[in-house]
């Protein structure tokens, strides 16, 4: 099964390399979902706080409301998107042949899926990267703690690398266990098979609450100790669309610096700073220079909030899965957010 | 075992005795193999009814009614059965698969009954039917809104796609078994070809080249349906091995079958349709039904491409860290509902034979 599974997806990245299709051409992207009435967006399908469905069956998530905040600034409306779930093997192939527009499905930017496999990342929306959990009382404080220990990841994961390459670099020594299935993995921790669970952070809290019957006795150690910046993925060949991609991004993160939310909007738009009015199109026309309306960014922050809004709604406090921001946060309060000026 | 013919004595106490006698107790051995298989089975099925039934947690009243439950939680699946039988289909218009998947039922149920067997009666039911179902689930028609493919999901995609591999699939089946033993050197080199390239690889393998390799040679823009593409990429895999089951049907018809029917005058299409075809079908009906019950399990393979079928809608859905502890129970219930479709199938197999079975020696 295994083997079948890896076999057909060489044969499919092969042949995708191989052929690569036609690139987009320029503004092609924009007028097809203009004709279409609607944005195709790649999701992942099934990772809770990122996308999945809820209970309705609707789909609900982090990179779901990055979507819809896409289809806002082209329509005005954030249902005006359509989610086709890909698996990982899927998700090069399904943006390349032009089936979706935008892949937003947990995908690392790297250097080679940039150039061989012919996309465009929008700057990172959400950074995350190994983290390790411990059982309190084992008094881990730091990786040089973690030496000899027994840590529990899933193989044939980056995590796996980045242990090896972590573990490496600071001359320590320890045993892996790898377990395929989630569920398994997160067992055996608790279980106490190992000392640490490696996993992508944000992963962690989840199983603290809730595979772990005391949360209380567990802890995730301060710091991330890999890379893994998701971005949103076009295909290259039409700037147009790439550039409304990126700065819907850079949108979501200016309003959110300029305080402007869901919950304002509307006020904003009186605003006496006239950054704020060239933001909600009061003043200026920024829209029309991507293609867009001129209250592009108004539609955005109306339909789906800024960068913030979307962080709470998914990973907020009053979730089932609260996530402190980290590295998420804006630059003006320590993270890595940093909008470039919608000027 | 001694004499295991039943008596021609009449009487219950007399048939029960000879049951004991015969089935339960015939020697001390069997006595012991009894006990033993009986204290094997006994403790699991308790263990199973405990936790499935007496242990178990029915009611949700939210995520906390689990919390002491010692047995099966199925308040999860009370929770989450809209997802796992719908999976993305648009909440408030769910009536529409509800009734598409009726009226598929009750077309099938025709279908399968031998009264109603004739092409004028069936022919039209299944266009109908088609029609009327692809109307419910698409829309567009009147008031329904359109609903893509893309959202389709749950039981009534698991039928659609299963359905469109049977029907699709069998004619191409038959078509490619004719064409293997066909005396044209090219017809049954293509059909050997055809059959044995597609044999030798894994669905999977299929299904990636049906949804990621496929759209690469279309030209950009054009986009063939999803669904569509993997219905048809199942159906011609389902073709090729329920043509190698026909052509062993097909080989066990006597060559003297054959001849009278040229002897009589029959042209070819009036002696495979009229004297080879039902007898051959006739005697690899079990291997058939075997295929058709595997194509329907087969359809769970859509998972790693991302159609919302049982299996997937139930993995998306308890990613719900709220619930996803009780992923056994939610699976249960999926592996449920393919079960009862195919047992269903294997009782109906097995009336089936012995109804053509009538009035033949074998």
């Amino acid at each position: 099964m295994r083997f079948a599974f890896g076999f057909a997806g060489a044969i499919a990245a092969l042949l995708c390399t191989a052929i690569l299709p036609a690139e987009a051409g320029q503004g092609d992207t924009l007028k097809a979902i203009r004709e279409r009435g609607e944005v195709l967006c790649g999701a992942h399908p099934g990772r809770y706080g990122f996308a999945a469905p809820d209970d309705k069956g609707r789909w609900s998530g982090f990179e779901v409301d990055l979507c819809r905040a896409l289809g806002a600034a082209i329509f005005g409306s954030g249902e005006k998107v359509r989610f086709v779930a890909l698996s990982s093997q899927q998700r090069f192939p399904a943006i390349q042949a032009g089936e979706v527009d935008v892949l937003a499905r947990n995908t690392t930017a790297t250097l080679t899926r940039d150039t061989a496999l012919g996309l465009n990342f929008s700057p990172p929306v959400f950074y995350t990267g190994l983290g390790f959990m411990v059982r309190k009382d084992a008094g881990v404080k730091t990786v040089e703690d973690l030496n000899g220990a027994t840590i529990c990841m899933a193989p044939g994961s980056t995590t796996e690398q980045a242990v090896a390459r972590l573990f490496t670099q600071h001359g320590l020594k320890y045993t892996p266990i790898v377990i395929e299935n989630n569920k398994e993995l997160a067992s055996a921790y608790v279980a106490g098979r190992c000392d640490a669970l490696a996993k992508d952070r944000d992963a962690l809290p989840g199983v603290r609450m809730y595979d772990a019957p005391q949360p209380e006795e567990h802890v995730i150690l301060e710091g991330t100790f890999s890379k893994e910046p998701l971005a949103l993925a076009v295909r290259h060949g039409d700037d147009q669309w790439y550039d409304i991609v990126k700065w819907v991004m850079y949108g979501l993160m200016e309003a959110e610096e300029n305080k402007v939310s869901q919950a304002n909007v509307d006020e904003m738009t009186k605003s006496k700073d006239p950054y704020v009015q060239d933001l909600l199109g009061v003043t200026g026309d920024y829209g029309p220079k991507l293609g867009l309306d001129k209250k592009w960014l108004y539609w955005v922050v109306k339909s789906v909030g800024n960068y913030g809004d979307i962080y709470e709604r998914h990973f907020g406090d009053k979730t089932k899965l609260p996530l402190p921001r980290g590295h998420n946060k804006l630059w003006t309060e320590g993270g890595l957010l940093y909008g470039l000026p919608v000027k | 075992m001694a004499n295991t013919l039943q008596p021609l004595v009449s009487g219950r106490r007399n048939a029960l005795d000879w049951w004991l006698r015969e089935r339960v107790w015939p020697s001390p051995f069997h006595i012991l193999l009894s006990f033993a298989t009986l204290a094997l089975v006994v403790p699991i099925c308790v263990k199973i009814a405990n936790w499935a039934i007496f242990d178990a947690v029915f009611v949700s009243t939210g995520p906390e009614s689990c919390r002491d439950a010692v047995g099966a939680c199925w308040a999860v699946i009370a929770e989450k059965h809209r997802v796992i039988l719908f999976g993305l289909y648009p909440f408030d218009e769910q009536w529409r698969p509800t009734l598409a998947v009726a009226i598929y039922l009750i077309t099938v149920i025709v279908t399968l009954t031998p009264r109603f067997w004739s092409l004028r009666l069936l022919v039209p039911l299944w266009t109908i039917a088609v029609f009327v179902i692809g109307a419910l689930m698409y829309g567009g028609i009147g008031p329904l809104r359109i609903v893509p493919t893309t959202e389709w999901g749950g039981l009534a995609l698991t039928m659609i796609m299963f359905s469109g591999t049977v029907i699709l699939g069998f004619p191409i089946a038959v078509l490619l078994a004719l064409g293997r033993r066909s005396h044209l050197a090219l017809l049954r080199s293509v059909s050997v070809v055809l059959i044995e390239t597609l044999r030798g690889v894994p669905l999977i393998t299929i299904l990636f080249v049906a949804v990621n390799v496929f759209p690469l040679f279309l030209p950009a823009g054009t986009n063939v349906d999803k669904l569509l593409r993997v219905t048809i990429g199942i159906a011609i895999f389902f073709a090729c091995y329920q043509a190698e089951t026909i052509r062993g049907g097909l080989q066990a018809v006597p060559e003297g079958q054959y001849e009278a029917a040229k002897a009589l005058g029959l042209r070819y299409w009036q002696m495979t349709g009229r004297i080879i075809l039902p007898q051959a079908l006739r005697i690899a009906f079990p291997a058939i039904m075997n295929h058709v019950i595997a194509a329907m399990k087969n359809t769970s393979f859509v998972m790693i491409i991302g159609l919302f079928d049982i299996l997937t809608a139930t993995t998306a859905v308890m990613q719900d860290p709220v619930w996803r502890k009780y992923y056994v129970e939610a699976y249960t219930f999926a592996g449920f509902v393919y079960f009862a479709f195919g047992f269903a199938l294997s009782i109906y197999a097995r009336l089936m034979e012995r109804r053509m079975n009538k009035g033949y020696v074998s």
